[in-house]
């Protein structure tokens, strides 16, 4: 008679160990199945974990957990082929207790916060990947793994198993991902000395700094670059939808080479020795491509429920609180004794009271306005590169004529009704 | 049956790189893996079992985190699992590896009579494939190595035939149990663990024996008992890459060697 657990999760990323610690804190006989030859082992991310949900997991973890560098400042660019418009924010109260977000390796965080779940008394079994959920009577009883006498029964299965969620679509939770609904990202680790690297960034010893970066990179794509800095390593990467991938046919790793030779990133990474490569997609759908997130006996957590703000390129966050707040509701759920879509839809209203639905609600039009209207990228980019180039050189032309000159040049190709109409349109989908 | 199975941690060294300055191996560098023969050993032991009944027990020498290989051997299919772990072993070389062993697989055996001992060929860190015929020595049983088959056994008569594996052929021995097998990884081919395997293998807690728990002569082990002296160790010389031509030139090639060969 195969074994039967309180709950089952699938996936051991940061989305099913928040869901797996909380549950097993909460007295539940809890087991996580990950594919993976242990947890972290093909979880992707650039790097910057955010304090504040983590914390609510588990206090103070920072003093323990392996963490890379707190992160004092962030720095946006908006960039033209040779030119970069930069601003950012650097903030001492980020380099002192509480912190605001850390830069990490996943491989090595997850295996931490798998200890943690281990020690709360969950189960973890690596090396094994669910097929499918068992249904009896339209709702899920268990899971069926590829191991010889593979099955396992659970009151819950909480569906943790990242972006591509086979798991979900096969139960009717979503359709097949549309091309414009993930991002392609590819990232690439660089080993520098530690001095090296706070030179470089200007930091004091062991802190961190972060780069987002608009356009330039992306070949005109929609999508956005980033650097972050690590101990000893720069982590660097671009994203950009599959859709405009596919339609543009540039290879991905083609974006990194062109982001990686730009002249504005070229003094970060000089000499850098690269020592991993790894590729990811991101769910880019929000808002309107969440899923059903819960059923009879199951719950869809983290990128499997396309939660990721894609804007703020926030994901670990969202998918550690909606972990959280699913197994809140799994364990209402286990002292009524029931375990049924209606008992468990609780996560989704706390889920919509947080700040997750929130937010990429009020992001969910963002990512389909700069994917439909190009010049966003294309034009608004390199015109702000242009203003400032040509308000900064000093050539003997009066600044009255350069301001002329700017706006002869901003509205050469477009009417200014139509930069205005596009400017008012992005300010609508950002507010 | 009752089937002892030596597992050592090995670093895989797939992945392990030598230390340019010190020419070390530096085992921080690679994960901590179960030396590969090892798992086929627990396999055949497994499969043993299946057909005769009994009792798989896995013993290994090694630092606390050496349970991780003991787990992998109950998801294996093992039953029970034995870590010896103590300062007083620390720098034995194969002499006094196989001492402690020894004296290992005596205590369990002391409790449970053990009809067979199993080993894997060699370690691959260490490669000196002495360690299981220094158990053998010790417990004065017959050894068998370089097994690629065990053709059957027959528990009535307390007796095993198996291959052993020579250069150009191979032997068909027949040997009275109890006795200690060296195998070759081409003996089996490693099951996929079931799912209650790796269940049992997570929670799974290995017996732990030290120095106290065996009647053994402490200088025997450890750097005591060791005569071996390292005096040096480097990382053997690249090999320059081969020559890259075209078919036609290869032909060329053999056709010259061919000719010279001739005269
Ligand atoms: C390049 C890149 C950079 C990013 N940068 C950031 C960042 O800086 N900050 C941030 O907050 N977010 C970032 N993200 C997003 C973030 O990585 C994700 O949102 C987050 O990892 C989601 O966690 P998760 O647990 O839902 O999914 P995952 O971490 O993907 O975990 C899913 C797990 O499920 C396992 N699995 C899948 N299917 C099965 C199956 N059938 N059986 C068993 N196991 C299965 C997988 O092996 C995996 O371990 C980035 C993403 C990428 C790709
Ligand atoms: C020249 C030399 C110097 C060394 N110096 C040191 C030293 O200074 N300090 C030090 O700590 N080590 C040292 N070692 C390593 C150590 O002596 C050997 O690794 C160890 O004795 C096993 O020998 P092996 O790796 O050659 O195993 P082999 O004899 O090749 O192993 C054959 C089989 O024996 C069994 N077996 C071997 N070791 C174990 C074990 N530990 N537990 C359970 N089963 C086992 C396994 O079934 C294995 O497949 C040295 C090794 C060499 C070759």
């Amino acid at each position: 008679m195969p074994e039967k657990f309180d709950a089952i999760v699938v996936g051991a990323g940061v989305a099913g160990l928040a869901a797996a610690y909380k549950m097993a804190q909460g007295g539940l006989s809890v087991v996580v199945i990950e594919r993976g030859d242990y947890p972290g082992a093909k979880n992707v991310m650039g790097g910057v974990l955010y304090r504040s949900m983590m914390e609510e997991l588990i206090p103070e973890f920072w003093k323990e957990a392996p963490l890379e560098r707190p992160v004092v400042e962030q720095r946006f660019w908006f960039m033209d082929t040779d030119s970069v418009v930069s601003t950012g924010y650097k903030g001492q109260e980020w380099a002192r207790e509480p912190y605001n977000c850390f830069t990490v390796f996943r491989g090595q965080f997850d295996q931490w916060f798998a200890r943690k779940c281990t020690e709360a008394g969950a189960v973890i079994i690596n090396e094994t990947v669910v097929e499918e959920c068992l249904l009896e009577n339209g709702r899920v009883v268990g899971v069926r793994t590829n191991r010889p006498e593979g099955e396992l029964y659970a009151n819950v299965v909480v569906l943790a198993d990242g972006v591509n969620s086979l798991l979900g679509k096969q139960l009717g939770f979503h359709q097949e991902w549309k091309p414009q609904q993930v991002a392609l990202a590819v990232m690439e680790e660089l080993k520098l000395p530690s001095e090296v690297i706070e030179d470089r960034f200007n930091l004091d010893p062991g802190m961190g700094t972060t780069i987002e970066i608009f356009g330039g990179g992306t070949l005109g794509l929609v999508g956005t670059s980033f650097i972050y800095t690590n101990k000893e390593h720069i982590s660097i990467g671009v994203g950009a939808l599959l859709s405009q991938i596919r339609q543009a046919r540039v290879k991905p790793y083609d974006l990194l080479e062109n982001l990686k030779k730009h002249p504005a990133v070229r003094p970060f990474i000089r000499n850098a020795e690269p020592v991993e490569y790894y590729a990811h997609l991101i769910p880019e759908g929000g808002y309107n491509a969440i899923p059903k997130l819960v059923g009879n006996g199951v719950l869809v957590v983290g990128d499997a429920a396309q939660l990721v703000n894609g804007i703020h390129r926030e994901g670990s966050n969202l998918a550690m609180t909606s972990g959280r707040l699913a197994a809140e509701a799994v364990l209402r759920a286990h002292q009524i004794g029931e375990f049924d879509a209606r008992s468990l839809s609780q996560y989704e209203e706390d889920l919509r009271n947080s700040f997750v639905i929130d937010d990429l609600k009020k992001y969910k039009d963002s990512s389909h306005l700069f994917e439909n209207n190009t010049r966003y990228f294309n034009e608004y980019l390199p015109a702000t590169n242009m203003a400032l180039h040509e308000m900064l050189t000093v050539d003997g032309t009066s600044k009255k004529d350069k301001q002329k000159l700017i706006m002869q040049r901003l509205l050469r190709d477009s009417s200014l009704y139509s930069v205005g109409k596009d400017l008012y349109h992005a300010w609508k989908a950002m507010k | 049956m009752h089937m002892i199975v030596c597992v050592k941690q090995v670093p895989d060294t797939t992945e392990v790189r030598i230390d340019p300055v010190t020419n070390t191996l530096d085992r921080s560098s690679a994960p901590a893996i179960i030396n590969p023969y090892d798992s086929h050993a627990v396999e055949e032991a497994v499969r043993i079992k299946e057909m005769h009944g009994g009792k798989v027990t896995v013993i290994s020498m090694g630092p606390p985190n050496a349970i991780e290989v003991i787990k992998r051997c109950i998801a294996l299919g093992a039953d029970e699992g034995y870590l010896l772990s103590d300062r007083a072993f620390a720098g034995s070389d194969t002499l006094a590896t196989s001492y402690i062993l020894s004296q290992g697989i005596a205590t369990i055996s002391r409790r449970e009579p053990v009809d067979l001992i199993l080993c894997g060929k060699q370690a691959i860190d260490g490669d000196t494939a002495q360690v299981g015929p220094g158990i053998a020595r010790r417990l004065g049983i017959p050894q068998l190595t370089y097994v690629n088959h065990v053709a059957g056994i027959d528990p009535a008569r307390k007796e095993i035939k198996v291959h052993r594996k020579l250069d150009d052929a191979y032997e068909v021995v027949v040997a009275k149990l109890p006795c200690l097998l060296t195998v070759e990884k081409e003996i089996n081919e490693l099951s996929y663990s079931s799912l209650p395997n790796m269940l049992r293998a997570v929670r799974f807690e290995p017996k732990i024996l030290t120095v106290a728990d065996l009647q053994a002569d402490l200088s025997m082990m450890g750097l005591k008992g060791s005569p071996t002296s390292v005096s040096k160790i480097f990382a053997p010389p690249q090999r320059s890459g081969g020559e890259i031509c075209s078919v036609e030139q290869l032909v060329e090639k053999l056709l010259e060697l061919h000719s010279n060969e001739k005269c």
